[in-house]
C-alpha cells in the first residue's frame, strides 16, 4: 500500500499530466484486463497450482470469436463464445492436472504452446477483424463520465473474488488445500474437485479478458496478449501471494495491479521506453520478497 | 527387455526414431548425414541450455532467466568485440562465459541466502536482465558489419568435418555426464532435489549445492550467449525470447521430473533434439511452421503423462471411498 500511494505521489509532482481525470482513466486499461486474470490467478496460486496458459487462452478465445465474427454471429453471440473458449481451455488445463495428477506447472507449459499454437494454426501471419460495432463497448466504452465499462467490470469481480476467498467455505478450502493437501483431503475437502474449479475460473477469467481486448483493440492476431502470463504471475506475486501456495489476500493483488499500472503509465508519461518499466517491476517483485527477509537475517 | 522399455530415455528414443522413420519414408534426403548433422547444429544451442536446465530442475528449482542471460551475456560480448575487435577468441569465450557466470550466481545466491522461491528470482532477473540490454544499447541493434570476422567465423568454423557448435555441445554433453555421475557435486544435486532432508542429514548443503545448479547453468547460458550472436551475427533486445520455456519443454520431454530428483543428461539431449528434428522437418514435410507451437505443446503434455508414474506420492488413502474422491 506505502509502495502504491509513494508511486502515486511522486507521479504527480514528477509530471503535471498525471493527474488528470481521463489520462488516469487511460491508464487503467492498463493493467484491468490483467487484473482480471490475476483475481483467479490469485486463488489457483493459494490453492497450490499455477496457469502459465492464460495469455494462450486469450489467443485462442480471440481466435474463436473473431472467427465467430467472421460467419456473422452477432456481439451477444461473441461474448458466448468467448467465454466457452476460455472454459474450455480451463477444463484441459483441469482434467491434466486433477484426474492425471500432473503437476500444473509443466501442464501448463505444454497447454501454453498448444493453445496459442492452435492459433497459429488457423490464423497464420493473418488477422481477424471485422467486428461488429457495439463490440467496441465492451474495450472501449465508458460507463458513466471517465470510468470506463473495464474498470467498473474489474471493481465488481474484485469485490466478487474478495468475497470468495475471504467469506466462503470454498475460499477457506482454497486455503486449506495450499497448506496442506493431504491434511486437506482427510478434512474432507474435495481437493481435486475445488482445483478443477479454481482451473476453470482461471480459463473463464482469460475468456472475460480476450473479449475486453479483443474488443479494445478490434483486431485478433495469434501473438495477442504475448508474455502476459509472466506479467500477471508477477501482479499475484508482489500482491503477497506466496508462490508456494497458503497465503495471500485479494486487496493485495489489487493494491499490485495498481501498482505496476501506476508504474506502468507514471514512467511512460516521463518518457521511459516499456522496457526499463520492466526492469523495475522485475526489481519490485524480487525486493518485495528479499527485503523483509534480509532484514531478519540481518537482525539475528 | 522390460526395464528397457520402462526407461523414458529409450521410449524417447524410440519416438525419435519412428518420427525420423515417417519423415524418411517420404523425403529420404532428411536423413543424409550431412542433413543430419545439420540438425544437430541447429539444435546445439537448446541442447546447451537444457543441460543447465536439467541440472537445476533436478535440485527443485527452475530458470527462467536463462534466454535473458543468453542474450545479455550475448550483448556484452558484441559490445565489447566492437571496442576490442582484435580480441582473441578464447578470451571472448572466456569472458562470455564468467559473464553468464556472475549472473547465474546472482540468482543462485538469491535462492541460497534468501531463500526466494526460484521462480520468483528468475521471472525477476529475467525481466532485469531484458531490461539492462536495453539501457546498454538503448534499443539499438548490433550488426554483422561491425562484428569482426573472426568473431563470426569461429562457431562455423568446421573441425572434422563439423561445425565449432556441434563440437562444443557434443564436448559440453559428455563433460556432464561424468559430472553428473562421476562427481561429488552430480551426484549431490540428485540427493538436494530427490529428498532435500536426507541429503541435508548426510551431509549435503542443499541451498550451496542449488546455488551451483544456477552457476552451471548461467555459464552454460552465457557460452550459448556468444555461440547464439555470432553465429546469427546480430545481437538485439529480443534474441531468444520465449526461449527459456522451449528449454524448460525440452527438459521435461527428456523425462526431467519437475519435481526435482529424477532426469539425465542424455535424456535432456535427447529431449532438445527431439525437438530440433521437429522444428526441422517440418519445412521439409511441408507443414506450415505455424504448427510447430502447437506440436510441441502436444509433445509436452504427451510427456509429462507418460512420466506421471513417478510423481504418484501422495498422502497415503485408507478408505476406498476416499480414494473414489480424489
Amino acid at each position: 500500500m506505502l509502495v502504491a500511494i509513494t508511486i502515486f505521489v511522486a507521479n504527480s509532482f514528477a509530471s503535471p499530466y498525471f493527474l488528470n481525470a481521463w489520462n488516469l482513466s487511460d491508464a487503467t486499461f492498463n493493467f484491468t484486463e490483467k487484473a482480471m486474470i490475476a483475481f483467479a490467478m490469485a486463488l489457483l496460486i493459494i490453492s497450490g497450482e499455477i496457469d502459465l496458459s492464460v495469455a494462450s487462452i486469450i489467443a485462442l478465445a480471440s481466435t474463436a470469436m473473431g472467427a465467430a465474427a467472421q460467419v456473422g454471429i452477432g456481439t451477444e453471440g461473441l461474448i458466448i463464445v468467448g467465454l466457452i473458449a476460455g472454459l474450455l481451455c480451463g477444463a484441459t488445463n483441469g482434467v491434466l492436472v486433477t484426474r492425471f495428477g500432473l503437476p500444473s506447472i509443466v501442464v501448463t507449459i505444454g497447454t501454453m504452446s498448444l493453445f496459442r499454437g492452435i492459433s497459429f494454426i488457423i490464423l497464420g501471419d493473418q488477422a481477424y477483424r471485422g467486428y461488429p460495432q457495439d463490440f467496441a463497448y465492451f474495450g472501449q466504452g465508458y460507463f458513466w463520465w471517465v470510468i470506463s465499462f473495464e474498470f467498473v467490470l474489474f471493481s465488481i469481480l474484485a469485490v466478487v473474488y474478495g468475497i470468495i476467498l475471504h467469506m466462503t467455505n470454498f475460499g477457506r478450502a482454497v486455503y486449506a488445500i495450499g497448506n496442506n493437501p493431504t491434511g486437506a483431503l482427510f478434512s474432507g475437502i474435495r481437493v481435486n474437485r475445488v482445483k478443477f474449479v479454481l482451473f476453470l475460473l482461471t480459463g473463464l477469467m482469460s475468456g472475460v479478458a480476450a473479449i475486453c481486448l479483443t474488443s479494445r483493440l478490434g483486431s485478433t492476431r495469434p501473438s495477442i496478449a504475448f508474455g502476459w502470463e509472466l506479467e500477471i504471475v508477477t501482479m499475484v506475486v508482489l500482491g503477497g501471494v506466496n508462490i508456494l501456495g497458503g497465503s495471500g489476500s485479494i486487496p493485495g493483488v489489487i493494491i499490485a495491479a495498481f501498482v505496476m499500472g501506476l508504474v506502468t503509465f507514471g514512467l511512460g508519461l516521463l518518457n521511459v521506453p516499456g522496457i526499463v518499466m520492466s526492469i523495475v517491476i522485475g526489481a519490485l517483485l524480487i525486493s518485495v520478497i528479499a527485503l523483509p527477509r534480509l532484514w531478519s537475517v540481518w537482525r539475528t | 527387455m522390460r526395464r528397457l522399455l520402462a526407461s523414458r530415455e529409450a521410449l524417447l528414443l524410440l519416438a525419435i526414431v519412428i518420427v525420423l522413420g515417417i519423415i524418411a519414408s517420404r523425403f529420404p534426403a532428411f536423413i543424409t548425414p550431412t542433413n543430419l548433422a545439420s540438425v544437430f547444429n541447429d539444435t546445439s544451442p537448446l541442447i546447451l541450455l537444457a543441460i543447465g536446465q536439467m541440472i537445476v530442475i533436478l535440485t527443485k528449482c527452475i530458470d527462467l532467466s536463462v534466454a535473458a542471460n543468453l542474450a545479455l551475456t550475448g550483448m556484452v560480448v558484441s559490445l565489447v568485440n566492437i571496442t576490442i575487435p582484435d580480441m582473441p577468441i578464447i578470451v571472448t569465450m572466456l569472458l562470455a562465459i564468467s559473464f553468464g557466470t556472475i549472473l547465474g550466481m546472482f540468482n543462485g545466491v538469491l535462492v541460497w541466502k534468501l531463500d526466494i522461491p526460484p521462480i520468483v528470482v528468475t521471472l525477476g532477473t529475467m525481466t532485469i536482465f531484458r531490461g539492462i540490454i536495453f539501457l546498454l544499447t538503448e534499443g539499438k541493434w548490433v550488426n554483422s558489419h561491425e562484428m569482426s570476422d573472426k568473431f563470426k567465423a569461429f562457431p562455423r568454423a568446421e573441425i572434422l568435418g563439423m561445425p565449432v557448435l556441434s563440437w562444443i555441445a557434443i564436448i559440453v554433453v559428455v563433460l556432464f555426464m561424468i559430472i553428473m555421475s562421476r562427481t561429488k557435486l552430480g551426484r549431490a544435486f540428485y540427493a538436494a532435489g530427490g529428498n532435500p532432508h536426507a541429503a541435508t542429514y548426510a551431509g549435503i548443503n542443499v541451498g550451496r549445492t542449488q546455488f551451483w545448479a544456477f552457476t552451471i547453468s548461467g555459464a552454460l547460458a552465457g557460452l550459448t550467449g556468444y555461440l547464439w550472436v555470432s553465429r546469427f551475427a546480430v545481437a538485439y533486445v529480443d534474441v531468444a525470447a520465449g526461449f527459456e520455456l522451449t528449454v524448460v519443454a525440452a527438459c521435461v520431454i527428456g523425462g526431467v521430473s519437475i519435481m526435482g530428483g529424477i532426469g539425465t543428461v542424455h535424456g535432456a539431449l535427447l529431449g532438445a533434439l527431439f525437438l530440433g528434428i521437429i522444428a526441422n522437418a517440418l519445412p521439409v514435410v511441408n507443414i506450415s511452421p505455424f504448427w510447430q507451437m502447437a506440436i510441441s505443446g502436444s509433445a509436452i503434455i504427451i510427456a509429462v503423462v507418460l512420466n506421471a508414474q513417478a510423481n504418484r506420492v501422495k498422502g497415503r488413502i485408507i478408505l476406498k471411498r476416499a480414494e473414489q474422491a480424489t
